[in-house]
């Protein structure tokens, strides 16, 4: 706060202008009141320049507040209002100095009545959960491998274009059923209630997702219709819900089994991946494959281990055997007989020589005789002679008889 | 072991959990070669049949109204 200057006598003290709207700035700023509050009204001269910023007016019938809104906070904003629209703005009162005009600095705008549905919307959902119907345990695990997919969700809109997209290229052997439903209006919540009865009793399908695309709370309404949770949380076949946005839970995706942030994300929830199946797919191929290889390589070396041991007993073998040993021995006996006979030969040969000399025969032919006796008896001396005897004399080349005519001597 | 059933008649996930049977038990069991063989073939069909179900590009797509199951025609 600031001091009043003191001057010299009688001109009372006065402000400057900038102390008094400080002041002003202050006292507004400084109110508890005039922060984080909402206010309703509508838009009139609504303006956004190059800045980025938005400019514009909330009034009624007898007052009017200016407004501003920063650029960083409008970029956050998906609703922008229009002029002559009646909507809600949250945001702090303070004073603009330079123009002297106090405004209400906005960071959120919403249409109106968006305050009163969700509300609402609070209401029915702490009455719900208080009965139970979004107790964890009630959720049932979705199916791994769906042969049938359920949808309730527009024929027309973006929703079920991004659902059939998804499963065409994760999962194209499941088959789809689809129940279509407008997605809002009064007339959504009585038709999603009555297609999700319509696929349980005549599809049976593994799951059912309940789809619609992104809009305002307005426009998700027929979610948060409570008819629509009971019929999710009764259905036989298990429920994913992909509604509006990333950020937007309405009580059907508190019912649902599972809540999926949006349509496509609910199909990619429902289904495996098929690239996913086929590596799964390739690695029993593969494991079948070399296990198969294995029995059979085992089975080939039991075979042959087993040929191998029949062989060695066989006739066949034994035959072939005893022919080789007796192949073997011949040769060794042949050798043995050669090396024998040629010992002989040589030995035979030195002796025959030698007795060629020696020879009887050899001697007569150098002019002796062999006297005998008739009887054979060899004469060697004169002795043996008497006057008379018959003598048998051999020489070289035959023999004849003789006399002796005396004694000898 | 029950008998198998025809190809045809199996879901996806029948078939590649039969198969998943299968190999597991030739992977351990010791069998005889023409019990392993038998096995085998109906492996292979099994991994056939999977893989034809996979590589099938066109989705089936129908429609329930009023109680009528028919195809369903995309908006243009």
């Amino acid at each position: 706060m600031s001091q009043l200057p003191l001057l010299p006598s009688s001109p009372p003290p006065s402000w400057s202008v900038t102390d008094l709207t400080r002041y002003l700035r202050d006292l507004l700023e400084s109110d508890a009141n005039l922060q984080d509050l909402w206010v309703q009204g509508e838009v009139s001269n609504f303006s956004r320049p190059a800045s980025g910023h938005l400019y514009f007016t909330l009034k009624d019938e007898t007052a009017a507040l200016k407004c501003v809104m920063w650029r960083n906070a409008v970029l956050r904003q998906a609703f922008l209002p229009r002029d002559g629209e009646a909507i809600e703005v949250h945001g702090s009162i303070s004073l603009y100095e330079v123009a002297g005009q106090y405004q209400l600095y906005a960071d959120l705008i919403r249409p109106a009545g968006e305050g009163v549905l969700y509300q609402e919307f609070l209401r029915l959902k702490a009455r719900l959960e208080a009965e139970g119907l979004f107790d964890p345990a009630r959720k049932r695990p979705i199916p791994k491998w769906p042969r049938r997919i359920g949808i309730v969700t527009s024929p027309t809109g973006a929703a079920l274009r991004d659902i059939l997209n998804t499963l065409r290229r994760r999962y194209p052997l499941v088959d789809v059923v689809l129940a279509p439903t407008p997605v809002q209006g009064e007339e959504a919540p009585p038709n999603i209630v009555e297609a999700i009865r319509a696929l349980n009793e005549v599809i049976h399908p593994e799951v059912i997702l309940v789809a619609r695309g992104g809009g305002s709370i307005e426009d998700l309404w027929a979610f948060n219709d409570e008819r629509v949770a009971r019929a999710i949380a009764a259905s036989q076949a298990p429920i994913i819900t992909g509604v509006g946005h990333e950020t937007d839970f309405t009580i059907a995706d508190f019912a649902a089994d599972l809540r999926a942030p949006t349509p496509t994300a609910a199909a990619e929830l429902a289904t495996p991946n098929r690239d996913d199946l086929r590596a799964s797919l390739a690695d029993q191929a593969g494991r079948l494959s070399r296990t198969i290889q294995a029995v059979l390589s085992n089975q080939r070396w039991e075979l042959s281990s087993l040929q191998n041991r029949l062989q060695l007993r066989s006739p066949q073998a034994r035959l072939r055997t005893d022919r080789q040993r007796l192949d073997e021995l011949a040769r060794r006996a042949e050798i043995a007989v050669l090396h024998s006979l040629e010992l002989r030969h040589t030995r035979l040969t030195g002796l025959d020589q030698r007795l060629g000399s020696l020879s009887p025969l050899a001697v007569l032919g150098r002019g002796f005789a062999v006297v005998s006796h008739p009887d054979g008896q060899v004469v060697r001396s004169v002795h043996q002679i008497h006057p008379d005897d018959e003598l048998n004399v051999r020489v070289s080349d035959g023999q004849f008889h003789a006399r002796a005519l005396d004694a000898g001597g | 072991m029950p008998e198998p059933s025809s190809l045809d008649q199996l879901t996806y996930e029948q078939a590649f959990t039969e198969l998943e049977a299968i190999v597991t038990g030739l992977e351990s069991d010791q069998r005889s070669l023409e019990e392993a063989m038998t096995l085998f073939e109906r492996g292979q069909a099994l991994a056939s049949y999977c893989a034809g179900l996979l590589e099938q590009a066109d989705l089936k797509v129908q429609q329930l109204s009023g109680g009528n199951l028919t195809d369903f025609t995309p908006p243009a």
